[in-house]
């Protein structure tokens, strides 16, 4: 016999109320940044130069901006449950730890706003 | 009643230090990093998109020999966090979880890491010079 309810059973929920959703959300994003970051990482070596038109114009490409645009979401979503779970296990003061996380909670918004519209600024800027 | 005086869990105090506790701590501290290195990847991507003059203050300040240790630092980072999370995926799939197992790939993905770090920045340097 199982104590838990039909609901509960259903939403997954443990004895903490939640936790499923976090632990599937990081390795999610974790997944989807193996081909995204080195995907990044080599396509800057191989780069002809890093000066400003050349990247500007990389960038500027759909196909680019797209990803990009799925790096920054998938890296700031993964930093933020990642540094979420450091902060919770870390800082045992209530007060403080709950000002942290919410400090975090707005800096990962902020972060994820700012790279995904400085990418549509570049791509939209960008004569093609 | 003292709540906060007593020791709360994780107990890092009371682990003997071996290979698997400090590959796990080492993966939280390149995290850490690494979301330092996001802030740097948006930053960069935010004067990219401000123009020239920002974009060359930016790329100025990451050649500068602070912005070198750093981006080296950041690829290392990468590559282990890389590294060490997919030995965390197989873990979760079941995988590799005999200690002697978890040993052995602790060590493989230490030298994984440093290798594609001198790799990446090998393959790089010589672009620059070519």
């Amino acid at each position: 016999m199982s104590l838990k309810s039909p609901l509960g059973r259903v939403m997954g929920l443990g004895s903490s109320g939640s936790g499923t959703e976090h632990w599937l959300g990081q390795r999610i994003s974790a997944v989807a940044m193996v081909p995204l970051t080195l995907w990044f990482a080599i396509s800057l070596v191989a780069l002809p130069s890093l000066d400003f038109y050349s990247v500007t114009a990389w960038v500027a490409a759909p196909l680019h901006a797209v990803l990009l645009v799925l790096l920054v979401v998938a890296l700031v979503y993964h930093s933020s449950l990642g540094t979420q779970v450091v902060a919770e296990d870390y800082i045992h003061a209530p007060g403080l730890r709950a000002a942290v996380l919410a400090l975090l909670r707005l800096l990962h918004v902020g972060l994820a706003v700012a790279g995904v519209f400085a990418v549509f600024l570049i791509a939209t800027r960008a004569p093609l | 009643m003292s709540q906060v005086s007593r020791p709360l869990s994780p107990h890092l105090q009371v682990y003997r230090w071996q290979i698997s506790n400090s590959l796990s701590i080492l993966h939280r501290l390149t995290g850490v990093t690494l979301a330092l290195g996001g802030l740097a990847l948006v930053t960069w991507l935010l004067a990219l998109a401000s123009g020239q003059a920002a974009y060359t203050g930016a790329a100025t300040i990451l050649g500068s020999l602070v912005g070198q240790v750093a981006l080296v630092g950041w690829t290392f980072c990468f590559f282990y966090h890389l590294c060490n999370g997919i030995r965390h995926l197989a873990w979760d799939a079941g995988l590799g979880f005999d200690k002697a197992v978890a040993r052995k790939s602790g060590v493989a993905v230490v030298a994984a890491a440093g290798l594609f770090t001198v790799v990446f920045w090998a393959v790089a340097l010589t672009r620059v010079a070519a």
